[in-house]
């Protein structure tokens, strides 16, 4: 089974505070730790586990800025085959739908059986893998917390929908599918394996190689652009306990108390 | 120019999700003085009550009946959406399990601008709509401007727009026979329930929640001795269940268990929507985080912003030695 999965890299949210930017233009990115979109990194998991299952290969592409190399990179450590790099001046400030586009024409120089991506990402909407499989006229399906390969033409997903109910359908192939955390346990990537990839050189496609028009992609092509990030308010907010931790394990004593919750 | 404003209606047990109610009240921004219109997809004896029950409170329903929109397969939904749009049409849909499912690829094939999880907008000015939405879990927000020339899909966030109280009634209008072809690649095959746990969370009064600050597995002990101390049970967010640590039944949020504690302690967990989303009943919320600006702190009643690693085992200690 060819398989090709979608990555992002993103700032990690247990790695960081998100701030906004003192002239509310983006988040302040000085001192960011980055890493791959913790959904994609489940999907690239279930990716390498159906090739060491089923045969096949694992390609990984990325749209992102000269840096992403080193989430490809990672990803290849863990057991992908092969990665590519999406990077042209044009693509930069895609909406969704020109990332989906820029997706969709690396897809098709390959003959991938299967397309995954993570079902979101921290930055961004829920809608590129959807996107994607329409543009490709594949069929698609969200959420996904199970794989299995029934006989090579299809597959039965789990999807995961409301109350942690399973959605059971079965899909043809080729199909792309957008993967939901918890569906697999993603194997630690070690400092050694990190190591034995850090001299590959991902390969970057630009506009020209992959047959992306310019004007359909980036800011140019871009009908939904942020304008600001902003802090919202939101009310009162909590009431922020003071002094050392001793005294404020006494103060929240004290509230606990006052609810009856301790005698 | 005035856009056709179109609402997806969900629904189930031929009722209308409580969403239908908020895209009516969010489509009114888009239209104060046009009409809405609600589109309710499904088939037989169900689909016809959820009709009716749309039409008392939106001016215009199209009812599309269909075998295989019996239960709303997202890929059967967008040939049968594409099919019956008008062009340039604004269709908004609920941020949910199918229309996270739905939306991306349907703006795709009606080549119309998406935007996804809005918590509120503006009205459009010279063709364009500006939104806001959230990223990084909450931690900031956006506000997004989306050119709706040629149509849109906007995915609404549940509880971000109030019910529409007011609307006024109207007619069910079968559209189905403009239905074609819905046969697709993906063919629904069943529902499997939740299994059920060793303790059933929806039940208990006080939760000692854990979330990804707990960092690792053998300090979900820090939440249950906090959890004995309180005569609580510990529950969790997501990332929790993702790493195995605890079970599935412990969840709190939408793809997990709704819960109504009186009291709701917070541990390390930020506080994302999906989370919050499962959190009823206005309970007492303590929330306990080392990053003060964790979304948290905007709904919880008391918080801590410290290590909970550190906080945690001292408080747990000042309980018990105060018995």
């Amino acid at each position: 089974m060819e398989i090709l999965v979608c990555v992002k890299k993103v700032p990690d949210p247990a790695e960081n505070e998100i701030v906004v930017s003192r002239d509310g233009s983006d988040i302040e990115r000085d001192d960011l730790v980055y890493s791959v979109n913790e959904w994609d990194n489940y999907a690239v998991e279930e990716a390498i586990q159906l090739v060491e299952e089923h045969g096949g290969s694992v390609t990984v592409v990325s749209v992102g800025d000269e840096e992403s190399d080193e989430i490809i990179r990672r990803e290849l450590a863990m057991g992908a085959d092969a990665g590519n790099l999406l990077d042209d001046e044009a693509f930069h400030y895609s909406d969704g739908r020109g990332v989906a586009a820029i997706l969709a024409h690396a897809a098709r120089r390959g003959s991938y059986d299967l397309i995954l991506t993570g079902a979101q990402a921290e930055d961004a909407a829920a809608q590129v893998g959807g996107m994607l499989a329409a543009m490709l006229d594949v069929p698609y399906a969200s959420l996904v917390v199970r794989v299995r390969v029934m006989d090579g033409k299809k597959l039965k997903i789990a999807r995961e929908i409301d109350g942690g109910n399973l959605e059971i359908n079965e899909i043809d192939l080729p199909c792309a599918l957008s993967i939901q955390t918890g569906i697999n346990e993603p194997r630690y990537v070690g400092i050694r394996g990190i190591r034995k990839t850090a001299s590959v050189q991902v390969p970057v496609l630009g506009a020209a190689q992959l047959g992306v028009d310019p004007a359909t992609v980036g800011e140019a092509g871009a009908k939904v652009r942020k304008l600001d990030y902003f802090v919202p308010e939101m009310g009162e907010g909590a009431e922020i306990l003071q002094g050392s931790r001793e005294e404020m394990a006494d103060q929240l004593i004290a509230r606990l108390k006052g609810r009856g919750v301790i005698q | 120019m005035v856009h056709q404003v179109f609402i997806y209606v969900a629904h189930r047990d031929g009722q209308a999700a409580d969403s239908a109610l908020e895209l009516l009240s969010a489509a009114r921004i888009l239209s104060p003085d046009g009409p809405v219109t609600a589109i309710v997809t499904g088939w037989g004896e169900v689909l016809d009550r959820v009709c009716q029950e749309m039409a008392s409170r939106c001016p215009e329903v199209w009812k599309l009946a269909h075998q295989d929109l019996a239960y709303p397969n997202a890929e059967a939904v967008r040939k049968c959406l594409v099919e019956v749009l008008p062009s340039e049409a604004v269709l908004l849909l609920a941020h949910d399990t199918l229309g996270m499912d739905l939306g991306p690829g349907l703006s795709v094939k009606l080549n119309s601008s998406f935007v996804s999880d809005v918590v509120a907008m503006t009205a459009p000015r010279d063709g364009a709509l500006t939104l806001v939405r959230e990223e990084y879990g909450g931690q900031v927000s956006t506000h997004v401007s989306c050119d709706i020339s040629g149509g849109a899909v906007l995915s609404i966030r549940s509880g971000a727009f109030p019910a529409l109280e007011d609307g006024a009634p109207g007619e069910v209008q079968d559209r189905s026979s403009e239905i074609g072809d819905l046969a697709c690649g993906r063919r629904f095959l069943e529902i499997v329930e939740a299994e059920a746990g060793d303790v059933d969370i929806t039940k208990e009064e006080i939760l000692v929640s854990a979330g990804r600050g707990i960092e690792d597995e053998d300090n979900i002990e820090i939440a249950e001795e906090l959890a004995k101390a309180l005569g609580g049970v510990v529950s969790c967010s997501r990332p929790i269940v993702d790493a195995k640590w605890l079970e599935k039944a412990r969840q709190v949020g939408t793809s997990g268990k709704t819960v109504k504690p009186k009291i709701y302690l917070a541990l390390g967990i930020s506080g994302s929507f999906q989370h919050l989303g499962g959190l009823k009943g206005n309970p007492f919320i303590v929330a306990v985080n080392k990053n003060s600006k964790a979304p948290i702190f905007q709904v919880a009643d008391v918080g801590v912003v410290d290590d909970l690693l550190e906080f945690v085992p001292l408080l747990t200690e000042r309980i018990n030695s105060q018995r």
